[in-house]
């Protein structure tokens, strides 16, 4: 076991980690977070994105201890509550359907937008290539990044 | 043609989701979200082999690992069991239906055929010690392609049935043989449709609790909690009754979830030995083998046609993989595309004939569209098949054949309340602009480039809706196909509304609050639509085959309608009027020719429960329910069309643009059918381009995960252009469907687009998926 301390949604935790504990596993069990969703176990489907230090990280690519130190965000603390602007025009845009990728897919158009990354419909769909979606075939996702980062 | 039942007020709007304020938030009740006190988990032990015997299962080493808590083999439990998983479709009378248990004990018959529980205090623990099972295997010969497997000598899946054919089917209209003996121009044209794997992206999920009474609840990743109930009887034989079953927020299905699990009746068995709660979570790679998966079926099409292009009849031979054992339906999915062999077209002779084979692979069940985009594959691929032949434009043939008038009975017997093929073809064409598509496509042909562009079409109809009862009975699927709807006012004037259909992905949340809020003229805010639970919507055939709204949105239709007759009579009773005399309009009961003599519906409902003032022999309350069985499939069509560009260097083809015309009947959220279109267009043309569920010749699955099995993400598809136009269907809503019509159309429009780009070059055919491999040695082959 080892001591590390993760601040999550701006709340700081001191956990005895396993040194085989995914980081998601931590989030969803540890601190029953469980709006990161998890899809798949090769890293593929981006359903358990969260953001580490602001930018979007697959959380079932870190172990647990590797984020000692760090700050994570998940769709949980996203908005304060309200929607996020990227949250608001998801629903706006009927861009979620079953709802399971939503939580990464989301974080990873924070990310996209905040790195200045989402500035055309193409660098959009190249951005969120690590994200899959069964249901929408992507269309309204697009649409609502677009409409987020302010892209025509 | 129907009268249309609706005010207009709230129906044909994109108002927002009620489920996004959750979904958004990451508060989904998904069922990995969820545990109780004292859960444990189950991990299963599945053969590697795609065919071995089962010597011996050593389950000690497992059971004396840390945490663990019981493990159990096929043998141990062996007692649990009622009867096998169902089958509830045995198509014919003399149907081969292995018996088919949750865990297999002689021989396993696929790769990942479950042969082994193990429970233990945490997931991992109990994944760890699943790989201390120690099973004894005698690899046995396997057989996984499905035409090798009806060969004499092939490997049999059930020794004990002494072949592979699992069944033969036929539907025989006019004299086909005589059509093709004296037509001007016969086509024939072989075609394999290769395995899809679902991929809902949450993987499937149980979570087990059994009561001292030996009361059953599951939360199950399901689309069918109704069926599900059911057939925990059939397996555990606890009386249905007794049984609660929750589709609690489920993350997609496409058909997958549509199914009776052997992890769902061994969560339950191993929750009653334990007494404790008992949760599994499928794995990404677990599910690759252990879910169902779609197609695999090798068809063999014919059409007879004059020379200048009437078809006079459509010869249909398939085989269909099966998969190792039948599953729910897994019989039943050819015969959901039988009637679909002639598509739109008007084509006096018809024949279609299916066998079902046994292969040792993953059963095949329902995955989206389920015998319709087979039929439609090689249907309108043969369309341009005949064009080349004929020296037709693929859209002149197309127009040439279609039925023009409406109600139409096919030769397949069934019968087309309405359309209009023509007029969604002509919208088609006006979005198009295929003349300077061609134009583009002829320059780069002069110029050599590199690049070459293809358009392809598919004009399409769709038998969906599931399904009348009778019919149902008369190809011998075992339930009906009638749905519910419930309606109550509490008391002060909210409205919960329950159905039995059960959403996952579909918004029926916010579509049956936009029914509810058109016919009793409350606001949508003030409807709360409850499903998904068996214990709060006991009748109910839950949601596959783009039946939610064209049965159970008929149901609520006609619940509304017993509520306001039921309203009316208390107003007339209290208003001391006639019940001729009342007009019900936008949520108020008034009299006529006295507006200021009125009763908000709101406010019936609290006489209605306070019973101060009823008519003789009323019961108090304001709560309805109805049950529909709907008298006809519905009929979507449209006409879809592709362009795509080809790299004829590296065989890479791209899908540039997308253009779906569609008639899905009355539209009651504009967005949320869209939607469904573009996933549903999404998936046909992954089946085009990407997805292909592979075996090797020893029935060990290639495609295992999400890096060899290429489910596209947004960088592989462009945006979709999407229309409608909209004839009305034969019900009071007008409704027919739309949750199957994209992906019905798309792979043909698609391949047929990629056909196009090469036709200069010679290339007459590719088998989808279309991958840069297949694309660069149809080019070569065609050089040569």
């Amino acid at each position: 076991m080892r001591r590390v301390v993760l601040t999550v949604n701006d709340v700081r935790h001191e956990l005895e980690l396993e040194p085989r504990e995914l980081l998601v596993d931590v989030i969803r069990d540890r601190l029953g977070l469980t709006g990161t969703n998890i899809g798949c176990d090769t890293s593929s489907c981006g359903a358990c994105t969260v953001l580490l230090d602001g930018e979007s990280v697959k959380s079932c690519t870190l172990l647990g201890v590797q984020a000692d130190g760090r700050s994570v965000t998940t769709i949980e603390g996203l908005g304060n509550g309200a929607l996020h602007p990227v949250q608001q025009a998801f629903h706006e845009h009927h861009a979620l359907q079953c709802g399971y990728c939503t939580p990464g897919m989301v974080l990873a158009a924070v990310s996209l937008i905040a790195a200045g990354e989402a500035t055309s419909e193409a660098a959009i769909r190249e951005g969120l290539e690590g994200n899959l979606c069964r249901c929408t075939g992507y269309h309204n996702i697009v649409q609502a990044v677009k409409t987020a980062a302010g892209v025509a | 043609m129907a009268t249309i039942e609706t005010t207009g007020r709230m129906i044909g709007t994109s108002i927002g989701r009620k489920e996004d304020a959750a979904l958004l938030r990451g508060r989904g009740t998904f069922v990995a979200n969820l545990t109780l006190p004292g859960t444990v988990y189950m991990a299963l032990v599945r053969s590697p082999y795609a065919h071995a015997r089962i010597r011996s299962v050593g389950l000690d080493a497992a059971r004396s690992a840390e945490g663990v808590v019981a493990a159990f083999g096929a043998a141990d439990l062996a007692e649990d069991w009622k009867g096998p998983l169902p089958c509830a479709w045995p198509v014919t009378e003399d149907i081969r239906v292995p018996a088919h248990y949750p865990l297999a004990s002689d021989e396993a018959r696929y790769q990942g055929d479950a042969v082994a529980v193990v429970i233990a205090d945490t997931p991992a623990r109990a994944r760890d010690a699943a790989e201390l099972v120690e099973v004894d295997y005698e690899p046995l010969p396997a057989v996984a392609d499905v035409e090798k497997a009806l060969e004499p000598g092939a490997p049999l899946v059930h020794a004990d049935l002494g072949t592979n054919q699992c069944y033969v089917w036929k539907l025989d209209s006019g004299d086909v043989q005589a059509a093709i003996d004296s037509a001007d121009v016969v086509v024939t044209r072989r075609y394999y449709q290769p395995r899809l794997i679902p991929n809902a992206i949450e993987p499937r999920g149980v979570l087990a609790q059994v009561g001292p009474t030996g009361d059953v609840t599951l939360w199950s990743a399901t689309q069918v909690p109704h069926i599900l109930r059911f057939g925990l009887q059939l397996v555990l034989g606890v009386p249905e009754s007794k049984i609660r079953v929750i589709a609690p927020d489920v993350g997609g299905g496409f058909g997958s979830k549509l199914n009776v699990y052997a992890e769902e009746a061994l969560a339950v068995a191993v929750a009653r030995r334990l007494r404790r709660p008992v949760k599994w979570l499928e794995q990404r790679s677990e599910n690759y083998v252990a879910t169902i998966h779609g197609r695999d079926v090798v068809h063999e099409l014919t059409f007879a046609a004059t020379r200048d292009g009437k078809i006079t009849a459509v010869r249909s031979a398939a085989t269909c993989a099966m998969g190792a054992y039948l599953q729910l339906v897994t019989p039943g999915i050819p015969l959901l595309g039988a009637w679909v062999y002639s598509g739109p077209y008007e084509i006096p002779n018809y024949s279609v004939t299916f066998t079902g084979v046994f292969t040792h692979t993953t059963p095949t069940d329902a995955y989206r569209g389920a015998g319709r985009p087979e039929a439609t594959y090689v249907l309108e691929r043969t369309m341009d098949a005949l064009a080349r032949e004929l020296g037709l434009d693929p859209v002149e043939l197309r127009r040439r054949n279609m039925i023009s008038s409406f109600p139409h009975t096919m030769a397949s017997g069934l019968t087309i309340d309405a359309g209009d093929y023509h007029a969604s073809l002509d919208r088609l064409l006006e979005r198009l602009d295929l003349d300077a598509i061609r134009a583009e496509q002829q320059a780069r042909r002069e110029r050599g480039e590199a690049k070459q562009l293809g358009v392809g079409f598919s004009t399409y109809n769709e038998m969906c809706g599931l399904a009348p009862s009778r019919i149902l009975g008369a190809i011998r699927y075992a339930v009906g196909g009638w749905d519910s709807a419930t309606i109550r006012f509490q008391p002060l004037g909210s409205v919960q509304v329950v159905t039995g259909t059960s959403p996952h992905g579909q918004s029926h949340e916010t579509t049956w609050a936009q029914i509810v809020a058109d016919q009793l003229g409350v606001s949508v805010d003030e409807v709360e639509v409850l499903h998904g639970d068996t214990a709060v919507s006991q009748l109910g055939m839950d949601t596959y085959g783009s039946r939610s709204l064209a049965v159970g949105g008929i149901a609520l239709y006609h619940a509304s309608q017993k509520v306001i007759a039921k309203a009316r009579r208390i107003v007339a009773h209290q208003l001391e009027v006639s019940e001729d005399d009342l007009e019900f309009a936008n949520g108020t009961f008034s009299v006529k020719g006295s507006p200021d003599r009125s009763m908000d519906i709101r406010a019936v409902a609290f006489q209605a429960h306070a019973a101060h003032n009823l008519p003789d022999g009323m019961e108090p309350g304001l709560e309805e329910t109805a049950t529909y069985d709907p008298a006809n499939f519905s009929w979507p069509g449209g006409a879809h069309a592709a362009v795509v560009e080809v790299d004829t260097e590296t065989g890479d083809a791209r899908l540039v643009r997308y253009v779906a015309v569609d008639d899905v009947g009355r539209v009651v959220n504009p967005a949320i059918v869209d939607g469904q279109v573009h996933g549903g267009v999404a998936q046909g043309v992954a089946a085009a381009l990407y997805e292909e569920g592979a075996y090797d010749e020893e029935g060990n699955l290639l495609t295992t995960t999400m890096t060899t099995y290429l489910v596209p993400s947004a960088a592989e598809l462009p945006s979709f252009e999407t229309d409608r136009i909209e004839t009305v269907a034969d019900n009071p809503l007008g409704v027919k469907g739309v949750g199957e019509t994209g992906t019905i159309a798309a792979a043909p429009a698609v391949i047929n687009a990629v056909v196009d780009a090469l036709s200069h070059l010679g290339v007459t055919d590719i088998q989808m998926p279309a991958t840069p491999e297949r694309v660069w040695r149809a080019i070569q082959e065609a050089k040569q």
